[in-house]
């Protein structure tokens, strides 16, 4: 067997729209690359104009050495050459054809022997086995997702874009159609783009990540580097950190947090450029950890970055809770918190009782800095 | 019976006309709302009053319209003298004045039932491979079938019902372009009351016809046509 040929997707467009213009520009190879962005970023705009629905302003998409669009070359390939494929939304079956005539219906110019094989393969990788003479309003929203999937991935597509693949389903079906994205991307030999607005499956689904905000890369890179190092404060939001405070560098690594009042540790070198200037400091929520009393007055001391801290207030959810936190005097109101923490129900029951001030950790591992 | 006994030509006429307009009025109406459906420019809106107008306008003034386009001295007239064709006062006349009053209908029924069809139908099939001609045919068509063919039966009714452009350009000459309308006006003008009402009575009941079943197909049917809008049992 010869090697893999590469897989390289180059995009770089803008494209001017009613309200905001959209400008990216990024790579993507065989890794899956998960695009983040509250809505109304440009994200399934992103992918219409690969797909070729649509036409940027200027710019240049290139698919593994063909160029689709190159403003300049004056070249606009036609969405039925590109060889992309679209998974919509909402699916877009083809309400009055079957199951197998929607899965066939991109293999018009094949021989009928070969379109048979090649359906009969493709409904036995995606598990429609026995659905091939139904009609797509008989099919649950889990068989209309791998039957979108399967007409997408039988023309051998060299680049695969989903938009929101997951947001049409129902909440037990979620985790179990994830699970069969990330299998298909494993088979799947061809760029792979798919883009959501939750940040836990953008994270599980993508290997990179290309944050978009008001029609602008805000972030591009390895999901972790994103996560645990966002460039920017909009960047830590939109990956979903809830915590920040201005801050100041006192050392190359260490920080005075202003608006939490204390000083943390950092392994994260610090801004070289904006010492001086004004900084942001950020931890998750999930990151936070309460110091076990057993552990406080010990010899040793405390463990560093560790502070007293009131509950201002908590929420619950089914499986955890958020604990709003002051890491200063107790508070009279229930507005003012410096931190969210995330608590596991089990440790919750745990510790609820305990006296307060209880003792939280800010890891130095899991603060970052940013610029302003 | 006086019935059978009668000549009956102004029905087949009739008949002949309505199906012929109509093959023409749903291939150039289509075709017309497929194109503007997908072609927006400064110009769309003075297209659009150009198709719409024979809907308006009275009868006699389309009528006077076409028989100055196709009269020996008109443009059309002239090029199809050079065949040694004469459209008006002959059969095909009345085809074309049916093919024109009922354009409109087709037009705009096409118009809005294409425009109905979720645009991700056709991008998907964009994505997959398709031409604009296999799109049309294969997904926008169907999808739009039920709007179609309404426009069809409204076409066919209007053409069948159709006056006044037909008296200006094909004229009155039975046995060959007197239809029922045609056949009405004249039998009154020569005082034949039996004649009037009967032809009156079966332009009636083929137009009461025609609309119940698009009643039937657009309403009240809908639900069990096509396979596909079912819902499993």
């Amino acid at each position: 067997m010869g090697a893999e040929p590469t897989v390289s997707l180059e995009v770089q467009i803008v494209l001017r729209l009613a309200d905001y213009t959209l400008e990216v520009a990024f790579q993507a190879g065989d890794a899956p690359l998960s695009i983040l962005g509250p809505s109304a970023a440009g994200k399934t705009m992103t992918l219409r104009t690969i797909a070729g629905l649509e036409r940027p302003s200027r710019g240049r998409i290139v698919l593994n050495d063909r160029v689709l669009f190159d403003s300049d070359r004056r070249i606009d390939v036609p969405a039925r050459h590109r060889r992309v494929a679209m998974l919509f939304q909402h699916y877009a079956l083809f309400p009055h054809m079957t199951v197998a005539a929607n899965i066939v219906f991109g293999l018009q110019d094949l021989a009928a022997a070969e379109r048979t094989m090649r359906l009969d393969r493709i409904v036995a990788q995606t598990h429609l086995d026995g659905l091939q003479n139904r009609y797509p309003r008989e099919l649950s929203g889990g068989e209309q997702q791998r039957v979108a999937l399967a007409r997408a991935l039988v023309t051998e597509p060299e680049a695969l874009l989903l938009d929101e693949p997951l947001s049409a389903l129902d909440t037990h079906l979620r985790a179990q159609i994830e699970y069969e994205l990330l299998q298909t991307f494993q088979v799947y030999r061809g760029a792979t783009l798919l883009v959501t607005h939750n940040v836990a499956e953008a994270y599980r689904l993508g290997k990179n990540l290309l944050v978009l905000s008001k029609g602008r890369v805000v972030a591009f890179g390895p999901k972790s580097e994103v996560f645990t190092r966002p460039a920017s404060l909009e960047v830590a939001r939109l990956t979903g950190c809830k915590n920040f405070s201005r801050a100041r560098a006192i050392g190359p690594h260490e920080i005075e947090a202003l608006d939490w009042g204390c000083r943390l540790h950092t392994v994260q070198e610090l801004p070289a450029a904006t010492a001086a200037g004004e900084l942001r400091a950020g931890i998750r929520a999930h990151h936070i950890s309460l110091v076990e009393p057993e552990a406080v007055g010990a010899v040793s001391g405390l463990p560093e970055n560790t502070f007293p801290a009131w509950v201002v207030r908590t929420s619950e959810a089914p499986f955890g809770v958020t604990v709003y936190l002051r890491l200063r005097a107790a508070s009279e109101g229930f507005q003012e918190y410096d931190l969210q923490a995330e608590v596991s129900q089990n440790d919750w029951r745990r510790i609820q009782d305990r006296p307060q001030p209880w003792q939280v950790r800010l890891p130095a591992e899991s603060v970052f800095v940013m610029g302003k | 019976m006086d019935f059978i006994s009668q000549d009956l030509s102004p029905l087949w006429i009739s008949l002949a006309t309505s199906v012929a307009a109509t093959t023409i009025t749903m291939i150039a109406g289509m075709g017309a709302a497929a194109w503007r459906q997908r072609r927006t420019g400064p110009l769309s809106p003075i297209i659009d009053a150009i198709f719409l107008l024979p809907l308006v306008l009275p009868p006699t003034l389309v009528g006077f319209g076409l028989l100055v386009l196709f009269g020996r001295n008109g443009p059309l007239g002239k090029f199809l003298l050079g065949f040694g064709a004469t459209v008006v006062f002959s059969w095909p006349a009345t085809v074309i004045a049916a093919a024109v009053v009922s354009f409109p209908l087709m037009y705009l029924t096409s118009r809005a039932a294409l425009d109905q069809v979720d645009p991700h139908f056709l991008q998907a099939a964009r994505t997959l491979g398709a031409t604009e001609w296999r799109i049309f045919r294969r997904v926008a068509l169907p999808l739009a079938w039920p709007g179609v063919l309404a426009g069809t039966i409204l076409s066919f009714a209007r053409a069948m019902g159709e006056f006044g452009a037909t008296l200006m350009l094909a004229g009155n000459i039975p046995g060959r372009t007197e239809t029922i309308p045609i056949a009405i006006y004249f039998a009154v003008e020569a005082g034949d009351m039996r004649a009037a009402v009967r032809w009156s009575a079966i332009e009636l009941g083929i137009s009461f016809v025609l609309l119940a079943a698009l009643y039937y197909w657009t309403h009240a049917a809908s639900g069990g046509r096509a396979r596909w809008a079912r819902s499993r049992p």
